[in-house]
């Protein structure tokens, strides 16, 4: 009996430790090179200078740049290739994307490998949406798992921002809004025509260590903003299949994002 | 989170076989020749498009699937040993010939006691990553589900201690919990992950529409403008939360309100959460299977698949909640052709699995 004991307490001490010696050693192959690490990005939300988190959702707390009173119920956006460009102008991009949701605390960050290598880039940059050749129908699970597909009628692909939420329109009635960007396409003919509306975002000089954490902040606010001013009463619905209002959140999309510092 | 929780599920996994890894090779194999039998592991069966198309089924560590357990799930599954004078198992409620759910609007338990909602069909549960079921959520896993309709005055209306005495004087159910967990006794846990092991099996993949994607079948061209009205925002735009061609589970597995109605005798959701904003909402049901699935709705009030259709049309009632996804509501909706409802009709029940609920395997 107490054979057996003893005996199980040295195979659960040894299972430890094959454990966490599997773990030193790949803290060890990072050693080798310690130049290098992971890079961190924590996504904020601020509409203006309010920050804006899920515990904001549902309710008519914000107004857009055409004096529409709305809210927010979810929001969700897709970023890929995140690149860094250092000072002799090499650039390192990251092959992979990352779906942000609000309602997922930890959506809000995103890791990549640990192979950066540490200092200062005089450019962070990535894709807001999926440029056109990750852009492919299907073929991804977690994104189809999402549910994050653009129908092929629509051109197929993936979303690039779903938000959503009520406003209230100039009868005083809350009404929903689906303000979701994907491609441009224009399906009114047999020969669909397209236009890009993915986007590089340029965050400009970032110094990256062990320890640091970027901050990137989308102030929801923009995308109402400039150069055009978004009449919600008019464009609140039905906005995939509709070419013109893709542009136009393109147009606004492009000074969403910022480089905080805190 | 699906992300982190896959690689929490892996590396406990790999702990766990590093562990095993380790006893086995010490462990001095004399001792314990009696205690060696195993449960034999199985794979789920799970068809390649789901395979290709999505991201794996959970299947927790701490209950993997097993043959013994598979079948000592199932027979409790069909066996009224369960509710208290042993006459309804949960088969009554969720019948195989109707994609394991019922054909009423809600379902009597014992003594003819009515529950409050519609009874669920169950297929592609392993997929619920939230892992969330129940119509409002409540219940946090396939195991913890089992410990609802047991006690539940209004279905099973039993105590796990008569359940446990009536399994243990059994003539065969002490050894069929022997074969599945390897160790003598019965509790509940054994009980609720054997049913779990069952139900985790059940999955529906062979409707015309994957035999469609597979390039088995054609749809006619009714099915084709039918599949079109769903996925077109301007028509019916259903994909937003039952899901599209990428994916086979035809759910989002989340809680919207879909506009039933302007007040809520069932709160749902918000009563679970306590949050008003939550309030009327109701897990998104899968569209699959709804030939065998009537009546629908969380309350089971539309009795067709025409009722449904006409509902998000011209049905839809107004409320704070009201998901943003419903449009133009003061029409009650988008008022679609007849010919576009009576074609959306059409490919909806190309999602429809008479392979799945004819599968022997599952009686
Ligand atoms: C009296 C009828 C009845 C019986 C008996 C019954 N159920 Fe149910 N089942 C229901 C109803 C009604 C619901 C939906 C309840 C709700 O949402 O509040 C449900 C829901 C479920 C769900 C959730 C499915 C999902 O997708 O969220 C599972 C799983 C389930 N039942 C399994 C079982 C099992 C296992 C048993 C036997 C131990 C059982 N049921 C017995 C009526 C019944
Ligand atoms: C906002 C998300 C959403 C959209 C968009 C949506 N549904 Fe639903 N659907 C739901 C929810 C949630 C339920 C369950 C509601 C309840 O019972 O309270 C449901 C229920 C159903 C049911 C009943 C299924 C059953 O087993 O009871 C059918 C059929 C259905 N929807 C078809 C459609 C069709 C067709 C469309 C497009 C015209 C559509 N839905 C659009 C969320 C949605």
């Amino acid at each position: 009996m107490l054979y057996k004991i003893v005996s199980k307490l040295f195979l659960w001490i040894g299972a430890v430790c094959i454990v966490v010696i599997s773990g030193c050693s790949t803290d060890q192959e990072i050693d080798r090179n310690p130049e290098t690490t992971s890079l961190k990005l924590r996504f904020s939300h601020s509409w203006d200078a309010q920050q804006v988190s899920k515990d904001d959702f549902n309710s008519l707390k914000y107004t857009n740049a055409h004096q529409e009173e709305m809210s927010i119920e979810l929001l969700r956006y897709l970023i890929s290739n995140v690149s860094l460009e250092n000072e002799e102008g090499e650039v390192i991009t990251i092959e992979d994307y990352h779906l942000i949701d609000l309602q997922d605390d930890s959506s809000l960050m995103y890791r990549s490998a640990d192979s950066i290598p540490i200092g200062t880039y005089k450019n962070l940059r990535f894709t807001f949406g999926f440029d056109n050749d990750d852009n492919r129908s299907g073929v991804y699970a977690d994104l189809n798992t999402a549910l994050w597909n653009v129908p092929e009628m629509m051109g197929g692909g993936y979303h690039y921002m779903q938000l959503e939420g009520k406003f209230l329109d100039s009868t005083q009635t809350e009404t929903g809004y689906q303000f979701h960007a994907i491609r441009a396409v224009d399906n009114s003919s047999d020969n669909p025509v397209f236009e890009d509306t993915f986007f590089k975002v340029s965050l400009g000089r970032v110094t990256i260590d062990k320890s640091s954490e970027l901050q990137i902040d989308m102030n929801i606010a923009e995308w109402f903003k400039n150069p055009n001013e978004w009449n919600l009463n008019d464009l609140h619905s039905m906005l995939m299949p509709n070419f013109d209002a893709q542009v136009m959140m393109y147009e606004n999309g492009k000074d969403v994002f910022k480089l905080k510092s805190d | 989170m699906i992300k982190i929780q896959g690689f929490i599920r892996e590396f406990r996994f790999v702990v766990w076989v590093l562990l095993l890894a380790a006893c086995s090779n010490d462990e001095p194999t004399s001792v314990l020749d009696d205690e060696t039998y195993q449960p034999t592991p199985v794979e789920l069966n799970i068809p390649a498009f789901f395979k290709s198309s999505i991201i794996d089924p959970v299947i927790p560590i701490s209950n993997p699937l097993t043959e013994e357990g598979i079948v000592l799930g199932k027979k409790l599954f069909f066996d009224p040993v369960l509710s208290v004078d042993h006459s309804i198992s949960c088969a009554d409620c969720h019948m195989p010939h109707s994609a394991f759910t019922d054909t009423n609007v809600l379902s009597e338990g014992v003594n003819g006691a009515l529950g409050s909602r519609n009874a669920m069909p169950l297929f592609n549960l392993a997929w619920n990553f939230d892992e969330l079921f129940f119509w409002d959520g409540s219940a946090s896993s396939l195991e913890n589900q089992v410990f609802h309709p047991v006690p539940d005055s209004s279905e099973m209306a039993n105590t796990w201690e008569k359940v446990v005495s009536d399994l243990e004087s059994d003539s065969e159910y002490p050894d069929l919990f022997f074969a599945a967990f390897a160790e003598e006794g019965i509790d509940s846990l054994k009980v609720a992950k054997a049913i779990a092991q069952f139900e985790r099996t059940l999955i529906s993949g062979s409707s015309k529409f994957d035999k469609y994607l597979a390039n088995e079948v054609e749809l006619t061209d009714e099915e084709q403008n039918g599949l079109a009205v769903f996925l077109d925002e301007t028509r019916g735009d259903c994909f937003h939360c039952h899901g599209n061609p990428n994916n086979p589970l035809w759910t989002d597995n989340i809680f919207h309100n879909n506009g039933l109605d302007s007040s809520f005798a069932d709160l749902g959701l918000g009563k679970i959460t306590g949050d008003p904003a939550d309030n009327g909402k109701f897990k998104t049901p899968s569209l699959r299977n709804l030939a065998f699935t009537a009546p629908y709705m969380h309350d089971g009030r539309f009795s067709t698949l025409e009722e449904v259709i006409d509902h998000y049309s011209e049905g839809l009632q107004n409320s704070a909640t009201i998901d943003p996804l419903m449009k133009k509501v003061a029409d009650g909706g988008v008022r679609l052709t007849d010919k576009d409802k009576a074609n959306l009709k059409a490919f909806l029940l190309t999602l429809s699995d008479e392979d799945f609920v004819n599968d022997p395997s599952f009686r």
